[in-house]
């Protein structure tokens, strides 16, 4: 690519940005609540700009998903939301990220408190090296419950929201590495609701999984649809067309449509959304 | 190349690797092998009616009418031959036999080497020294100096062209003709009535300290100091090291310092030990006086600097080895950063930490050098919990080297110095093989 490409490039994403500043009109003001609302957020790996000015709200107790093609930065979203982006070295946020009415880049942020609320299920099923008890028990632990009885009780109700339950009852205290899969990535799902977060984030949750597994999870965030606000990252168009409620589609970093999801599937207002999910690239 | 060339050159070359591997086998073999062996006897050995005698004396073991009643036994044996020899002297002395000058050298000479296989007679005023006091303690040795009894050691001097050479002339010869010749046979004969050897098992070894410097007793004050230096030094260094090690793997950002830090830690590593041991005299005893002298405290803290390097490049790489994932669930769930750090990597990283602090145990009780300026001495008693902040103390490295260049008798006490050996080796193997055991335990455990 030219120089003067890349400028083309650029200029083009800032008109997309400054269309998409209106996106937040999506949510209907009397039902649906943002629970995650950003403002002109961007975010920088160095001086790369991976996320360009992005204005979006994520509905509560909805299922968000956010398509793209690789690299579009659909990743550095989602990890912005609980900020595991300051793990990377040179990785910065512009704009506003707000999170129940407080902005989650702010510095009075305390971030292990902002983890507390916002759950997170990796792309690759990633148990502790404990026993199946302990690793749910983990969060609990965290937040200062000590009592056996207790710990159970959380361990029971998370497990079976998660559907994990007949699947575990007898062996609480086998290592979490001995089970398949599947059953690691709902017991990372477990673990995850065991702290009884506001937001469940899903960084493609079931890309390294089987259809069988992977259907079980999708299964799982519909029942769980309605008591969270999820959001979920996927390289699965279906997936997305399958288990969200509202899609928000990047492209190199730029929020280029956000909508619901019948109506992004079936009617795309962007050009560059009918592309993609025609298959077109991506 | 063609394939056959290829398939050659692959052949010779695994060959030359399986030779290198047998080789190195051959000499650890032959290297350990004497060390057991002959180490192994220092526990295991046919002892005499004179070590049984000297265990009640000095360490209050044994039955003491059973040891009485032996002695009774051995002695009414044993009479004969000091009678025989008395009542030749009485003929001696009074002229009765032809050339009786030559004889009275020749009778103290026989008395002399009697003493050292049977000690003192009972009629006999104690000796000072407990090594007169007993005659030979265990089999083995009893054997040889009962050579020396039968034979005598001269200095044949005939080829003048020569240095002299050292013959053994049958003592037998001397007495030719006399009374005194009955009694070679005899004790030829009932060598084992004399001395009553039987199998034991001294396990005492290892706990007894010793008696007359290693003449007696066992390496009990050894192995105390050296477990002494290895938990010293295991204290200083596994909280410095690993928090060291978390502070490099998960802290530091990379930087000028930060690699010079790690630059001065490698070359820590190589740094001689001789050179620790300088300094350990030099900065903690002249400078920090940490104690007046050398002192086991002066001896740990060395020792840390020693074995920091392992530990603290063990850990790192231990550390920086767990999974990143690991982390990312442990904080994305709200955990702090020191939460995680205890709570998720340590346990994880746990398999490579131990097996560096095993392994610098073994370092630290087998290294000579840092403690010879800072807290080994020759000759001393065993410590108490308290004495070993301003107090010397014995150590396996170190008296194994005293033992064998410095003793006043290094070839009668060859069983106390291949015990050392066997028993240092042992340790070392010992605390070896623990870790490698576990390690595959808990990386068992974590992998489920």
């Amino acid at each position: 690519m030219s120089q003067t490409d890349a400028k083309n490039v650029r200029v083009s994403k800032m008109q997309l940005s400054k269309d998409s500043i209106h996106q937040k009109k999506i949510l209907n003001p009397e039902t649906e609540k943002g629970h995650v609302i950003s403002e002109d957020f961007s975010v920088f790996y160095g001086n790369t700009e991976a996320i360009v000015k992005a204005n979006l709200s994520m509905p509560a107790k909805k299922v968000t998903a956010i398509i793209g093609p690789s690299g579009c930065g659909k990743s550095t979203v989602l990890r912005a939301i609980n900020r595991m982006n300051d793990l990377i070295p040179g990785c910065y946020a512009k704009g506003k990220l707000i999170f129940d009415d407080e902005d989650i880049y702010s510095q009075y942020t305390d971030v292990v408190l902002l983890r507390k609320r916002i759950g997170m299920v990796f792309q690759k099923p990633n148990p502790f090296p404990k026993s199946i008890f302990d690793n749910i028990a983990f969060g609990p632990r965290l937040c200062g419950i000590r009592r056996k009885s207790d710990l159970q009780e959380v361990f029971e109700k998370s497990c079976r929201q998660a559907a994990l339950w007949d699947e575990v009852k007898d062996r609480l205290e086998d290592n979490a590495l001995g089970l398949s899969g599947g059953q690691q990535q709902r017991l990372c799902l477990a673990r995850a609701l065991a702290v009884d977060p506001e937001i469940l984030l899903m960084d493609e949750p079931t890309s390294a999984l089987d259809p069988r597994a992977t259907s079980k999870i999708e299964d799982l965030i519909r029942e769980l649809r309605g008591t969270y606000t999820i959001i979920i990252v996927t390289h699965n168009m279906q997936q997305a067309a399958r288990v969200s409620d509202y899609t928000a589609f990047f492209y190199e970093g730029v929020l280029i449509e956000f909508a619901p999801t019948s109506e992004l599937f079936t009617n795309p207002r962007e050009k560059k959304t009918e592309e993609y999910i025609t298959g077109r690239f991506g | 190349m063609k394939a056959h060339t290829r398939k050659i050159l692959d052949k010779s070359f695994t060959g030359m690797g399986f030779m290198s591997v047998i080789l190195l086998t051959l000499s650890l073999v032959i290297v350990l092998g004497p060390i057991f062996v002959r180490g192994i006897q220092a526990f295991l050995f046919f002892d005499t009616v004179e070590y049984r005698r000297m265990q009640l004396d000095l360490f209050d073991r044994g039955d003491p009418e059973e040891v009485k009643a032996e002695l009774d036994e051995v002695w009414a044996e044993r009479r004969f031959i000091y009678d025989t020899i008395a009542a030749f002297e009485e003929q001696v002395e009074n002229e009765e036999i032809e050339n009786s000058w030559e004889y009275p050298e020749k009778i103290d000479s026989l008395n002399d080497s009697l003493k050292a296989l049977f000690g003192p007679r009972p009629d006999e005023p104690e000796p000072v020294l407990p090594r007169d006091r007993y005659g030979e303690t265990r089999w083995d040795r009893a054997q040889q100096t009962f050579k020396l009894v039968m034979y005598k050691e001269q200095w044949d001097y005939s080829d003048p062209s020569a240095m002299g050479s050292k013959v053994l002339v049958p003592r037998i010869d001397s007495f030719r003709g006399t009374t005194v010749e009955q009694i070679f046979p005899y004790m030829e004969e009932n060598l084992e009535k004399l001395m009553l050897p039987e199998f034991t098992f001294y396990w005492q070894f290892l706990t007894d300290k010793s008696h007359d410097i290693h003449f007696f007793g066992g390496i009990g004050a050894e192995v105390l100091g050296t477990f002494y230096l290895v938990i010293g030094t295991m204290l200083f260094a596994i909280p410095i090291g690993v928090i060291a090690a978390i502070y490099l793997a998960e802290f530091a950002k990379e930087g000028k310092i930060v690699s010079l830090l790690r630059t001065a830690i490698s070359t820590l590593a190589g740094v001689p030990s001789i050179v620790f041991g300088l300094f350990g005299l030099a900065f903690f005893i002249n400078t920090m006086e940490v104690s007046q002298s050398k002192s086991v405290l002066a001896g740990s803290l060395t020792l840390t600097l020693l074995v920091l390097p392992t530990i603290i490049r063990a850990a790192e790489e231990a550390i920086l080895a767990v999974p990143k994932a690991y982390k990312e669930a442990s904080l994305s769930l709200g955990a702090s950063k020191l939460y995680t750090i205890l709570k998720v990597i340590l346990p994880a990283a746990m398999p490579g930490i131990l097996t560096g602090i095993v392994i610098s145990m073994g370092r630290a009780a087998g290294e000579t050098a840092p403690i010879i300026f800072t807290a080994a001495v020759s000759v001393g008693q065993p410590l108490g919990l308290f004495e070993t902040l301003n107090q010397p103390t014995m150590a396996l490295p170190w008296n194994i080297y005293n033992l064998v260049t410095e003793h006043e008798a290094v070839d009668q006490i060859r069983h106390v110095q291949f015990g050392m050996v066997f028993t240092l080796v042992l340790l070392v193997v010992v605390l070896n093989f623990a870790a490698i055991v576990l390690r595959a335990r808990i990386s068992k455990k974590l992998r489920g």
